[in-house]
């Protein structure tokens, strides 16, 4: 069987429009697991997205903790015989996917970009190396564990006539040493750099907090509206959070438009935007980095550059 | 109380190239180093060394030179170092098979580091699949800890949230760049390190079975060409120029 596991049912669908692919092709069944409050709608839901049954576990935790999580999920997979474990990669996914892998001793892919049968065999693909090269990798025992971020598959249509069944299970994990203490929401603003048409980016170049206004203004006459930030700007100064770092422990973005402004170029940051269409670089350094990953570049102080820009491009829209 | 560290050799990617006739990465010839985020998990170890007494342990499996790398993490502050070099490429079950075989013969521990994920391969599967094979907790992504003598308080970061957790020991620790700015040993401290001991066992020594569940097949390499129009200064007409590129692109609208 294919077995589906996210903590979030956007990425829930995604995964099942997949598991329906490889079901179909080796003759099985696509299993769904909902752990939490969760009713019999929630499982109905699932079915209309793919799955031919969905086990509902539940179980009282706000957040995931892996130990018991990843113990839920290796007793239905001990009962169900599942041949491929297909897990929402995100923080919390991944984490579980990789205890569980440890400790049902299966091998696991992390961050699959695709995923298919090739003569049979589970074949996945991953980016590696900062994004500069794509690895072919297949499975060689069952079960399969593999992680997938959001966006890589399409959910199906949701349709309400399919038939499946809805399963209660009563599991109690087993329960682990640790606890959790606080959970706190960081403060979220509305920016999803990830969806984004336009990004002007920050770097170091940035001498003053108060600077990355000259960004903002070009963000403003640019369709998009959307700044981002690499490394230093996010995580070692906080000008801004999180959720405006682009790189390969921020976000990935892929633009139409990516404009970086005082940022060196290290691998870390082009991991998170080399998948921009266009791509300008603006720093007074003739040899940073950056230049090489970008369309157009302008070597000058991003202190005079921005303003111009910002005031060319005005003009030009009108 | 006893520390082990889990560190690895990576290639430096920042140099690499893609031979534009194969479309694969050019490995061979680059630098090596130690993993970033793992001089991370070190300096962790040496805090809460300094609080607490006791011992830190480094473990690496790979290549015959990661011997090199293991003497920059003695030179930090650790104070014995295993190296496990096996003949073949290992897959993520048979790497931490081996890891959990170290760990077993070192046998004392209280606290495992890891780094959140190796710039490499950036999977991030060989702390939790290791405290999964352990039956020990885990507490991944902390970009905080604090060590009491009979706990671990941390706070990890998961993007939308700070999740704080507590755990007993044993339990393994998994650390993101930002929670500290790692040391740079000094001269006499890189001198001292040669007299540390590196312990470099076999995969017999360990008393573990490899089984591989995963295969490399292929490497393909992603190339990324790029106009690279450079303007060279900042005038007026650069500008200009710029924006009418752009515009002829169709990314201005």
């Amino acid at each position: 069987m294919v077995l589906v596991y996210a903590d979030h049912k956007n990425l829930a669908t995604e995964l099942l429009a997949k598991a329906v692919d490889l079901a179909k092709e080796r003759k099985e069944e696509v299993h769904a697991v909902l752990v939490g409050t969760v009713s019999d709608a929630d499982g109905k839901d699932l079915i209309s997205y793919g799955a031919d049954k969905v086990f509902l576990v539940d179980y009282d935790s706000k957040v995931s903790k892996a130990e018991e999580y990843c113990d839920i999920l290796a007793k239905i997979i001990d009962e169900t015989s599942e041949n491929i474990i297909l897990i929402g990669s995100d923080k919390n996914g991944k984490e579980i996917a990789s205890r569980l892998a440890g400790k049902i001793d299966a091998g696991c892919v992390v961050d699959a970009m695709d995923v298919s049968l090739d003569e049979g065999k589970v074949t996945v693909k991953r980016v590696v190396y900062s994004g500069n090269a794509i690895s072919v990798q297949q499975f060689t025992s069952t079960p399969a564990i593999i992680t997938v971020p959001s966006k890589v598959f399409e959910p199906l249509k949701s349709d309400t006539g399919r038939k499946g069944t809805v399963e209660k299970k009563s599991i109690t994990p087993d329960s682990s040493a640790s606890k959790i203490t606080n959970v706190s929401e960081k403060t979220a603003g509305n920016v999803n750099v990830e969806e984004a048409e336009v990004i002007v980016s920050c770097g170091r170049g940035f001498k003053n907090k108060d600077d990355l206004k000259l960004a903002n203004d070009l963000a403003e006459v640019l369709k998009g509206r959307t700044v981002g930030c690499s490394r230093p700007i996010a995580a070692d100064l906080k000008w801004l959070p999180e959720e405006h770092w682009i790189g390969l422990s921020g976000h990935k973005v892929k633009p139409k438009l990516y404009i970086a402004a005082g940022i060196s170029g290290q691998i870390q940051h082009i991991a998170g935007m080399r998948d921009s269409s266009v791509v300008v670089a603006i720093n007074k350094d003739a040899d940073a980095l950056i230049f090489n990953s970008a369309d157009y570049g302008i070597i000058g102080d991003l202190y005079a550059v921005l303003p111009k820009l910002t005031n060319a491009i005005k003009e030009k829209m009108g | 109380m006893n520390i082990i560290v889990c560190a690895k050799q990576v290639v430096d990617i920042s140099e690499m190239k893609i031979d534009k006739s194969s479309n694969t990465p050019i490995l061979t010839g680059l630098d090596k180093k130690v993993n970033e985020i793992d001089k991370n998990a070190m300096e962790e170890a040496i805090k809460i060394k300094g609080d607490h007494g006791g011992k830190i342990t480094v473990v690496m499996i790979g290549e015959p030179d990661g011997k090199e790398r293991m003497k920059e993490i003695l030179a930090m502050g650790a104070d014995e170092g295993v190296l496990v070099s096996p003949p073949d490429a290992l897959d993520y079950a048979q790497l931490t098979t081996l890891l959990s075989g170290a760990v077993k013969k070192i046998g004392d521990y209280d606290l495992i580091i890891c780094g959140e994920a190796s710039t490499d391969m950036f999977s991030g599967q060989v702390g939790p699949r290791l405290a999964g094979m352990l039956d020990i907790p885990q507490i991944t992504y902390a970009q905080k800890i604090d060590a009491a003598a009979d706990k671990i308080s941390a706070e990890r970061n998961l993007g939308d949230t700070v999740v704080s957790m507590e755990s007993p020991f044993p339990v393994l620790v998994t650390v993101t760049k930002e929670i500290n700015e790692p040391r740079l040993p000094s001269l006499m401290e890189i001198l001292a390190s040669a007299n540390k001991p590196i312990h470099e066992w076999s995969v017999d020594d360990l008393g573990v079975t490899l089984e591989e569940k995963v295969v490399a097949t292929d490497l393909q390499g992603i190339s990324m060409d790029r106009k690279q129009e450079i303007f060279e200064d900042d005038s007026d007409a650069s500008i200009q120029k710029l924006v009418d590129h752009l515009m002829k692109d169709g990314v201005l609208r």
